[in-house]
This record gives structure tokens, sequence and C-alpha cells, in this order.
């Protein structure tokens, strides 16, 4: 498909969250619809996450992640929402200007109306919460785990400790049970679970792995691959007590300590965020500080449900769309008045059609030869004649003027581009 | 048959690459052997990557002579070499009255040593110099000879371009015994089998002194491991603009923060004595440690920013000043074995050996002139190392001839540091083939920035197992058993 150079809306990330801004864009009459994914096929994250509990709120299903995606990548393409994929976005710019690249296409650079930003969030990592020991081979985010196993079909361990109660750790412990591995334990920091309760009785009680609450990671041990963690209890400031130490053989880590809306290109834009949720500060369009960019989903704070980052993508694209709308009626209000024959410019440049309704509008126009005999100036609409006017001659050292009476407002409307001409009578 | 050479390098860190690329311009067969999977994996890989003016190192010292010698030679180096360096000075800083004394102690100490440019600044100076400084800043002694490197890039490029002019590079080959015929080296014994050679170069980092041991010199002569660790903060976070020295303690430089040419501050290191020499571990007692002094500096800095750790084993010798009357017992050894012949020891090389190398290997030119090698200059020899494309310091047109002629350069691999499967394919094929996930990572900044390689890491594996037609289980993060991926869904059995 032949990506155009302008767009009413542009959904950045076709995760939930982007593929419901795009649905509603179109379905508030946008024409022009981009969403651009920097991964080779539309759904983002769900794609691998093929455990189900997807759409029990507005579906009122059951779905697994990829099904969930597939009806509104279905919806989407369904409603014309065009599509750029393995493409990943540069840089987009307050004035709404996009660069993307690709392998097949090159280098883009799109206008925008406006932009919804579905980046989606990204997975704290070791460093994020200073997890000692040296560094081997064997620790990953439950997510980067997550891929592997669930899309490429390959494990990165057999005997597993997940630091982190959140959902995605919890559903990887039972995923990677079911393929075999063993699962040591979750550990997490808090005294309280930190994903959902359903994931807790379904992923981790059904699948006899222990939860330790007040535990955490003390140090990872193993030069090249991680051969054993030290697990330690920790006091009501997270600190380690001594003499809780216990070392855990494994060959995998896995890390599932809190998500990050991933704000790289929002602040690119000029968008501010919220220390607090990592996300664009938003009103309840969810369009952010720099007018015309709205942003939805994750990348706004974490949702539980994928269901809520849906309905937030609705509410944007809904927005983006009639910010979109509104624009290009601006945009249309104005046409060109352009130079016809032997005229050397006019002023004003562009008319707005709706000035006529406030009364009559003058224009200046200079001309290029001298015509030393009647003329007559013309303004027209292609060969119908809007207005005219008589003139004894013409010389470029004499300005003419020109009034376009309110009465030609209908026949104004019916034009794209207006001319003015002086010829011989 | 074995293989002979005239001259063998023990190690691929800074110092065996440095030298390998100013044999490169004699008429020489030179070896290089590394014991790891890719060159720069020690001391040059984790380390502060400064280029140090030189007024830390006791006057008199061979640390004071080759620090201020190498620091000269940067410029024209980086122009060849084509590396990430900036000489942007640096400062050391001292907060209170109470050090204000320590600076003129550095300022003599400097002079002495004959490093150009250094003076006093006040307080208030530093403060506009840097706006995020402690506001007790009570001077600082600014030195604009300092600067700073990226020390992957300058190793790897050295080596690149002594292979560029005929240097063999054998990595995971590791230094075993020498073979001796009497008190005379005629070669090595390694992993991969024996090579013969006239000269050895003992560029070993942290076990140049097991190298001489196993030639039966120097038994007194250890090397102790001394950790450093730190952190690299997000640049979209906190921004330092200079390279920041505290008052220097007697053990080490202190814990600093600087900025680095890719962008981010860095703080760190600690100096602490360990006993293993491959334990690169971080603590929690270091990063406090180092969170510590690092916010006597910027007390702004903010661990929340934190997107990195590593910790950097110093080699730390014992060898004693040669220098007449100077009391000095931490020196480098940079001479001819006397007690046998054929051996080059280069050893105790902590810092400034980074900034020293490049003075460290003309040194090794001339010992090899004073111990009579005949030394014929290479008529073509080619002291340029050409750079390979970096997509993100690219402007748009730049980065638009690049995909016109190579697709893969529109395709980004690293999210956060916009790095493209045309810069990973083009570092697996280099003259010296980015077999490993870290070195790739080293070579293209790719899997540093906030998302520490969680996006890449799964798409890299799999160009790595496509380019280097190995099975995905093959791939490891450095070399030996540190791979990423164990076996095929459905076929895991974890009683195994």
């Amino acid at each position: 498909m032949k990506i155009k150079q302008k767009y009413d809306v542009v959904v950045i990330g076709s995760g939930p969250g982007g593929l419901a801004a795009a649905i509603a864009a179109k379905k508030t009459g946008c024409d022009d619809v981009l969403v651009i994914e920097r991964d080779i096929e539309l759904g983002g994250i769900l794609l691998q996450c093929i455990h189900n509990g997807f759409g029990l709120e507005i579906l009122k299903q059951d779905l697994p992640g990829p099904s969930y995606a597939q009806r509104f990548v279905s919806e989407a393409l369904g409603l014309g929402v065009e599509t750029l994929l393995d493409a990943m976005v540069l840089d987009v710019s307050p004035q709404r200007r996009i660069f993307a690249t690709s392998r097949k296409g090159g280098l883009y650079d799109i206008e925008a109306r406006s932009i919804v930003l579905a980046m989606g969030c990204r997975e704290r990592t070791r460093s994020q919460i200073r997890l000692p020991g040296p560094r081997p081979a064997g620790v990953f985010t439950a997510g980067t785990a997550q891929r592997w196993v669930n899309v490429e079909g390959y494990m990165p361990g057999r005997r597993f400790v997940v630091l982190g109660s959140g959902d995605i750790g919890m559903i990887m412990a039972r995923r990677l049970t079911l393929e075999g591995a063993k699962v040591e334990r979750v550990v997490e920091i808090m005294p309280y679970l930190n994903g959902l309760m359903r994931n807790y009785v379904q992923c981790l009680l059904d699948y006899d792995i222990p939860l330790q609450l007040r535990h955490t990671v003390n140090r990872i041990i193993g030069n090249h691959r991680v051969e054993a963690v030290e697990i330690v209890a920790v006091n009501d400031r997270w600190e380690p007590i001594s003499g809780t130490e216990e070392i855990v053989p494994c060959d995998t880590l896995l890390l599932s300590v809190g998500l990050i809306p991933e704000n790289e290109l929002s602040r690119k834009a000029g968008v501010l965020l919220d220390p607090l949720t990592g996300g664009p500060f938003v009103d309840d369009h969810f369009q952010t500080n720099v007018p015309g960019i709205f942003a939805a989903g994750n990348v706004v704070h974490v949702y539980d449900l994928v269901d809520w980052v849906t309905e937030a993508g609705y509410i944007a694209g809904r927005s983006a769309a009639a910010f979109a709308i509104e624009l290009r009626r601006w945009e249309n209000r104005h046409m060109p008045l352009v130079a016809g024959e032997n005229v050397r410019y006019v002023v004003p440049h562009e008319l707005d059609r709706e000035s006529l309704t406030m009364g009559a509008v003058r224009i200046q126009l200079r001309v290029k030869q001298p015509i030393e005999s009647p003329v007559v100036v013309e303004l027209r609409n292609g060969e119908d004649v809007l207005v005219k006017k008589g003139e004894p001659y013409a010389r470029p050292g004499e300005m003419i003027t020109l009034t376009i009476p309110s009465k030609v407002y209908d026949l104004v409307q019916k034009a794209s581009v207006l001319s003015v001409h002086v010829v011989q009578r | 048959m074995a293989e002979a050479y005239d001259i063998i390098i023990v190690g691929g860190g800074i110092v065996g690459c440095m030298v390998a690329r100013y044999l490169s311009r004699y008429k020489l067969d030179v070896l290089l052997i590394e014991k790891e999977a890719d060159v720069c994996t020690g001391a040059s890989a984790a380390n502060t990557a400064i280029v140090h003016a030189g007024y830390d190192p006791m006057p008199g010292s061979l640390k004071a002579k080759l620090n201020v010698a190498g620091n000269a030679m940067w410029d024209t180096l980086a122009g060849e070499l084509n590396f990430a360096f900036d000489r942007r000075g640096d400062y050391v800083v001292a907060i209170g009255d109470e050090e204000l004394a320590h600076l003129q102690c550095l300022l003599e100490q400097g002079k002495k040593n004959g490093v150009p440019g250094i003076h006093i600044i006040s307080g208030e100076e530093m403060r506009n110099r840097e706006p995020e400084i402690n506001p007790s800043v009570s001077g600082a002694l600014w030195a604009p000879t300092g600067g700073i490197c990226d020390p992957f890039g300058v190793t790897i490029a050295a080596a690149e371009n002594a292979i560029q002019n005929g240097v063999k590079v054998y990595l995971e080959t590791a230094f075993e015994a020498f073979i001796m015929d009497g008190k005379r080296i005629i070669g090595v014994r390694t992993n991969r089998g024996d090579f013969y050679c006239r000269w050895v170069i003992n560029a070993a980092g942290l076990y140049a002194d097991m190298v001489m041991h196993k030639a039966g010199i120097y038994p007194e002569f250890v090397i102790k491991p001394r950790r450093g660790e730190y952190c690299v903060l997000d640049q979209a976070d906190i921004t330092v603009r200079n390279v920041l020295f505290p008052v220097p303690s007697k053990a080490s430089k202190g814990i600093m923060v600087t900025a680095t040419v890719h962008g981010n501050a860095l703080v760190g290191p600690n100096s602490n004595f360990i006993e293993d020499k491959d334990d690169c571990s971080v603590t929690r007692a270091g990063l406090d440690e180092i969170w510590h002094g690092a916010r006597k500096l910027i007390p702004s800095l903010d661990t929340r920013h934190v997107i990195a750790m590593y910790a950097g084993l110093r080699a730390c010798g014992n060898a004693p000043c040669r220098t007449p009357g100077v009391d000095y017992r931490q020196d480098f050894i940079v001479e001819v074995a006397e007690e046998v012949s054929g051996l080059i020891n280069l050893a105790g090389i902590e810092s400034p050996g980074l900034t020293s190398a490049p003075a460290i290997a003309l040194r090794v030119v001339e010992m090899l002139l004073e111990a009579g090698e005949r030394l014929e200059e290479k008529k073509d020899w080619q002291p340029i190392r050409p750079p390979r494309p970096r997509f993100r310091h690219l402007p748009r047109e730049e980065q638009l001839r690049l995909i016109r002629e190579d697709s893969r350069y529109g395709r980004i691999i690293c999210r956060c540091e916009m790095v493209t499967e045309g810069e990973i394919v083009a570092e697996i094929h280099a003259p010296i083939p980015a077999k490993t996930y870290d070195a790739i990572k080293r070579r293209t900044w790719l899997g540093t920035g906030r998302c520490q390689g969680s996006f890449d890491m799964p798409r890299v594996v799999d160009i790595l197992s496509r380019e280097l037609g190995m099975s995905p289980f093959e791939i490891s993060k450095r070399g030996g058993s540190s791979r990423f991926l164990l076996c095929t869904t459905k076929e895991v059995n974890h009683e195994d």
C-alpha cells in the first residue's frame, strides 16, 4: 500500500489502544487513518499473550490475547484503516510531523492532522531495581521470555525463579510449568501481591508454585549463565534481613518488577509527562499538552485489564478524529487567489470563504504589461466569471482594486481556487 | 606444522590491541591471542572511559610519564582510527574549605608531571560551568586536556587496524605456558595448540603476573584485582555536562560523576580489593557507596534514573617505581624481561592504563629497537581505520542514502539507541567478527538504553543465528556457557 504524505489521524502502535483509536477515528468520520507498527503484524504485545482472560469486561467473553487482538484487527482493516508495518517511528514533532523508517520503504515523512500515541509500556529491568551480582546470561524480563516461548517456540531456561508478582510474572510461571520447566518460586518484596488475585489462584496456587512475600533476590550467582540466586527476607524498609539468606539453584531469573509507560517519542514531541504515572498529562479527551497529540492505553498509565485500554483507545481516537475534522474544515475554508492573465500578483494570497458572510472583501493586484485602452478585471472560478469591473487602462505602476461582494458567497463555496485576470475589452 | 610468528601478543585488551596496531606498521608476523570470545572484555571494557590529563600519578613514576605522553596522542589516534573521543577537560571538585588545600597539591603534582594548561578555578566559576554541582563547592582544579572516550570503540578500532595491516587475531585462544629453549622463549602453548615466535608481549591484564610466573620470573610480583562499581543513568532524566572528580583519596581517584560520549551520565567507581579475578559482581554495599560518593558532587542525582550497572577489575600490581628516589610501589611494568630472553612485560596496567596505552605501545616499539630488532616499515601501512555508519548519528539524507544502498539499515532492532539491522550485520562480518550479543552491544551500543535489551534480545539472537549459520541454541551473551536459549518448547525436562 502506498503511504500518503498527509493523514487525518496517525496512530503510533497497534496494540489494543492503538487499534481502538484507529477504529474510533474511522467511525467518527476521518477518511485517512494510518496505524504505524514496528512489528511485522498488528496486535502489539497481545500476540504473545496466548493465555485467556481478555475481553471479559467489554466483549463479555473470555478470550486469549491473539483472539482479542484479531477482533480489532479485522474491524480496523474492514473500516479501511491503512497500516505501515515493520516500521519504527524515529521522531515526532510538536507540529505533528512524523519520521519513520522501515526495511521495505526506507524513510517516511508524514504529516498528521492529529496523532494518537499508543506505544504501550516496557518492563522494568534488573538495573532499575539495582539487583546485585555479576551479569550472566539467564536474567530476562518476563515479557522477553514470553516472546521466546509463545512466539518463537524457544525455552530460555529449565529451572526458574521469578522475581516480582506482577501479572506477566505469574502468567509466565504457569506457562513455563506447562512446558515442563520447574518454577522454583515467585518472590515478592512487598507484603502483598502485585498482580491480580485471579492470576495468583489460576497461575500459582493451581500449579503449586510457592509465592514468597516480603522476600527478594539478594544477588545473582553465576558468571556466564545464572547458576543460582540468593533469596532473602526483607524488613519494613525493604532492607535484607541478614541470616535469612537462602541459595536457590536455578538457570534463569525472570523479572516481573513493574511496567513503565514508553514515552521516548512523546518527549520528542514536547509532551509533558507526569512523574508519578510516567505517562503524559491528559485531559478527558486524552489530549496531551500539545494540541492535536492524544495518547491512549498503557502509554498514559499502566492498566490491569486490556478492556480498559481498548475503551481509552476509543476515546482518544474519537477525540483525535474530531480534532482532525475541525482542522480539515479550517484548512478548507481557505482557497488560493492566483494571478491569471496579465496579472503579476494578487493580495491577499488566500481567501477565507467565510469572510464574505461578514461583508465584501477587497483584493488588490498589479498587472504585468501596460494596456493603454479599456480593460476588464475579472475574478474567475475556472471559466466562470464571478465578479468583473471595467478600467480605462491598466499600468504596472498603478494598483488595481477589485471588491468581491457578499452576494457571490454561494458561487465562491463551489470553487477550490480563484483566479484574477486583466484583459482588453 | 605449528604456526610461527615474530611476535605473539598475549591479551586483547586496550594495551595488547594498541601494541598490535603500532607493530602492524613494521614488517613483522604478529599474532594476538585472546582467551575470551571478543577483544576488550576485561578491565578495558569496564572502567570510567576517561582519558586522564595526568596530574594524578606520583611524579617520577612510569604511570605519570606514560599518562602525559599517552594523553597527547589521543587526538591523532581518534582521527586515524575513527572512534568516539571528546577532549572536554576535567575537574577535581573541592567541597568545603578543608578540601581546597588538596587542589594546590594536585596542581603542583600536575605541573611536575608536565600536564599542560591546568589551573584552579573558584567555586562560583565551577557552579557556572556545572549548574547541578553541590552548592558547597569551594573551588576546582581544571585540566583542559582531560577527555572522555568509548573504550570498546578504541580497542576494537586498534585491533581492526592491526588486522587491516596484516596482524592475526585469534579469539578464544588461552595462553597456557611458554615453550622454552633454555632461557629463551620460543613460543606459547595454548588451548588451541602451540605457536612459535621470537618475542612474547605479555599484555594479559589481570593475569599478567601469572604469565610472568610461567616464565619463571618475578615471583614477588602479584596482581590483585581491585574492583570498581558503576551506575549508568538515563540521559533523558539527567544531563551532566562535565567530567567531575572528587578530591582523591590515597587508594583511588574517588567516586566521580562524568559525562560519557554516549550522552549518559556515569557514576562510580569505588575501590575494593577482592580475591577472585573473575568476579565482576556489583554489590548492594558497593552501590550504596558509589551513590553516597556521587551525591557529594551532584546532590540532585536520583537512583530511579539508573539504567545499567557494572563492575570492573583494576589490575593492581605491586611493582616498585624504577626511578631512583621515588618511593612508589604500584607502578606500571613496561620492560624487557632480564632473566629470560624474548619477553616484554606490560603489567600492573591499571588506571591510567587506557590513557597510556598508545604511549606504552610506542615504548614497545622502542624496546624492540633497543633489543636489536631491525624494524622495517611497510610501504603500504594504512593508519586509517574506516568507520562504519551509525544510523542514529546521521542526518536524514544520509540515513535515506544508507537505506537505499542496503535496506537492512531501514530496520530498527534496538528502539532505545536506534540501532539498525544493517549495523548489526556489518559488525558480524567485520574484521573481528562480533559473534556474541555482548560483542554487538559493545560495538553498536545496542541494548544499553533504558530497556536494557528486553526488546532487541530475541531479534539479535535471530540475526546472529542467521548470519553465522548457527543454531539459536549456540548463540551466547559472551561465549562459553553464556547461552540464551536452552531448547525448544515441548522438549524440556527439568530433571536433566
